[in-house]
């Protein structure tokens, strides 16, 4: 490209400014429509009592621990997850309204719109998260390990996090159709129960447990085991991601970036061309 | 004449095997509205998308004001607005919320963005909604908010795609208006549309477009006159058919249509023609006509003729 490209500086500026205008946006979206508020106070409060209770009731964790306690973190790694398709559902909106080809019509920073989408779900989500902690406390759970540990766990969380919003991003703009992303939600449900978050593993049968033990929510949920010192910490011959949680997040999140940063810009910046 | 404002030449796109532009060729002077005509999947919003950056072609160029779209596609932008068939806004944020959170986006000062926002708004008749979320609006209140969203940074060059479709007639009319201001105001418009009668308002210039080419050009006036002028005869006794049909014959050079048990339609070549010819012509043959009329074809005559389905070449 030999565009008449304004320095450099002033573009990282923009590309700044423009994101922290669309996470604005963002904010802006959720105070003019609190049922979204609502809808976000209300699914932890369903979690925990629909795990916590009904099926906690019937499930024995393998070291003797109490259920939520040993649920809790489960349920931060689901959350957690709801990132992919939160990001989702809102590029294939921007894509089918019209409302990119706008964005990619007007004079603003090129990186803006996907840096400022991720960046304003990652302010969404430690709302998410901090209202699924005041139900964990609610309920009796609580880390075990100190401050530190505490903080390591939550930032893995928000590092996995921030990874998995750049897959949202691609694949929201790869539907390009607000119908078919919001089809495409319910997958969510699969995609974390598939994992160590509500059940140990050990008793799927041998391809479902191999799926499960590398699933990204599962890495996660056994870090913040291991961090918060919640019961259910595997024991035995283990998957390599189960007996390395910590590295395995951080891995995961690595890989994440590397592979869909660069094919989401790309997506973003050719959009129909 | 001063160049053009906006320049097409020999634009080719494909998606697939569709061949959406085969050398679309386009110019238009500045401070006026080119009306791009055309029917379902000529290739209007294809030629749009690649004049408002959003789309590069295949083989040929296009410039604006100047700057080439692909390659100084951030001079272009800098210049252009574009209202979609969408209405491309935020629907949970209110009307004010949209202008100035696209104003920012325009970077423009946080109080000009505001300032910018609170003018257009009362230019075009939304303040009385403009703290409302756009989810309450009518269909034509969103189109109105998305063609003044593209106005924020006054640009040289507007993009209507298609900008009244699926409005109910009032609506129409308010966009119209809204376009005429804009033009008063020296903007030059590219508008597309499949309503003749839109265009016919609005433009200025007419390019029918047909299989991804410009067929024809000209203003609404050159364009009709290709076709000729209609002349429609209702007879007082349906029986002077024949003669009737004769005089017809003779003038047209081409056989009349029966539109009725009593009424003859017939297209007269080019020009001049008098009613008053026509009228004696028909006395001096004994037919008695209840009503004669010569009227220029419409539009839809023109378009009709010119986009008729042809196998693409």
């Amino acid at each position: 490209m030999t565009d008449l490209a304004p320095p450099l500086g002033r573009r990282l500026r923009w590309t700044f400014t423009d994101g922290l205008t669309l996470v604005g946006r963002e904010l802006g979206r959720l105070r003019h429509d609190p049922g979204e508020l609502v809808a976000a106070l209300i699914f932890p409060a369903v979690m925990v009592v629909l795990f916590g209770y009904v099926f906690g009731s019937a499930i024995q964790v393998p070291d003797g621990g109490d259920y939520r306690e040993y649920l809790m973190p489960g349920l931060f790694a689901m959350v957690t997850f709801a990132a992919v398709m939160g990001v989702m559902t809102r590029m294939a909106a921007d894509a089918s309204r019209g409302v990119m080809d706008r964005f990619r019509s007007m004079p603003m920073a090129r990186l803006a719109v996907p840096f400022g989408q991720t960046g304003a779900d990652l302010l969404t989500g430690l709302l998410m998260l901090a209202i699924m902690v005041g139900a964990g406390l609610l309920v009796g759970w609580q880390p075990h390990r100190g401050l530190i540990p505490t903080a390591q766990a939550f930032l893995l969380m928000v590092v996995l996090r921030y990874a998995l919003s750049w897959v949202g991003v691609y694949v929201g703009l790869a539907v390009k159709n607000d119908q078919v992303a919001d089809a495409m939600v319910p997958l969510f449900l699969p995609f974390t129960m598939l994992s160590n978050a509500f059940v140990p593993t050990d008793g799927m049968p041998g391809w479902l447990r191999f799926l499960a033990d590398w699933n990204p929510v599962s890495a996660l949920t056994a870090a913040a085991r291991e961090l918060f010192g919640n019961p259910g910490a595997p024991s035995g011959n283990l998957a390599w991601p189960l007996a390395h949680p910590v590295t395995a997040v951080l891995l995961w999140s690595a890989a994440l970036l590397v592979i869909f940063v660069p094919l989401s810009l790309r997506a973003y910046t050719r959009g129909g061309r | 004449m001063a160049d053009p404002v906006v320049f097409a030449e020999g634009l080719h796109k494909s998606f697939g095997d569709t061949h959406a532009l085969r050398g679309l060729d386009l110019s238009v002077p500045r401070g006026t509205v080119c009306g791009v005509l055309g029917p379902n999947g000529a290739g209007k919003t294809t030629a749009v998308r690649i004049l408002a950056t959003l789309s590069d072609p295949d083989a040929g160029h296009a410039r604006i004001a100047g700057y080439d779209v692909v390659r100084e596609a951030g001079q272009v932008r800098a210049r252009i607005g574009l209202a979609g068939q969408h209405a491309a806004v935020d629907e949970k944020l209110t009307g004010r919320g949209n202008l100035r959170m696209f104003g920012r986006l325009s970077h423009l000062s946080r109080r000009e963005a505001h300032r910018r926002a609170d003018e257009l708004l009362e230019r075009f008749g939304l303040m009385d909604a403009a703290d409302r979320q756009v989810t309450g609006y009518s269909g034509g209140m969103r189109r109105r908010l998305d063609l003044i969203t593209s106005l924020i940074l006054r640009p040289e060059v507007l993009f209507l795609d298609e900008p009244t479709t699926g409005l109910d007639p009032r609506s129409r009319g308010e966009i119209w208006d809204s376009v005429r201001e804009l033009v008063a105001d020296g903007t030059t418009v590219l508008l597309t549309t499949q309503y003749l009668d839109e265009a016919d308002q609005l433009a200025d210039d007419i390019a029918v477009v047909d299989h991804g080419q410009v067929i024809a050009t000209g203003t609404p006036d050159e364009l009709k006159a290709t076709i000729g002028d209609r002349l429609d005869v209702v007879l007082e006794d349906p029986a002077a058919l024949p003669p009737a049909a004769t005089v017809l014959t003779a003038l047209a050079g081409t056989d009349p249509t029966m539109t009725g048990a009593d009424r003859l339609s017939v297209a007269l070549p080019g020009g001049g023609f008098r009613l008053a010819d026509i009228v004696r012509e028909l006395d001096r043959a004994g037919v008695a006509a209840a009503d004669v009329g010569l009227r220029r074809p419409t539009l839809d005559e023109v378009f009709l003729r010119l986009t008729d389905r042809k196998e693409p070449v």
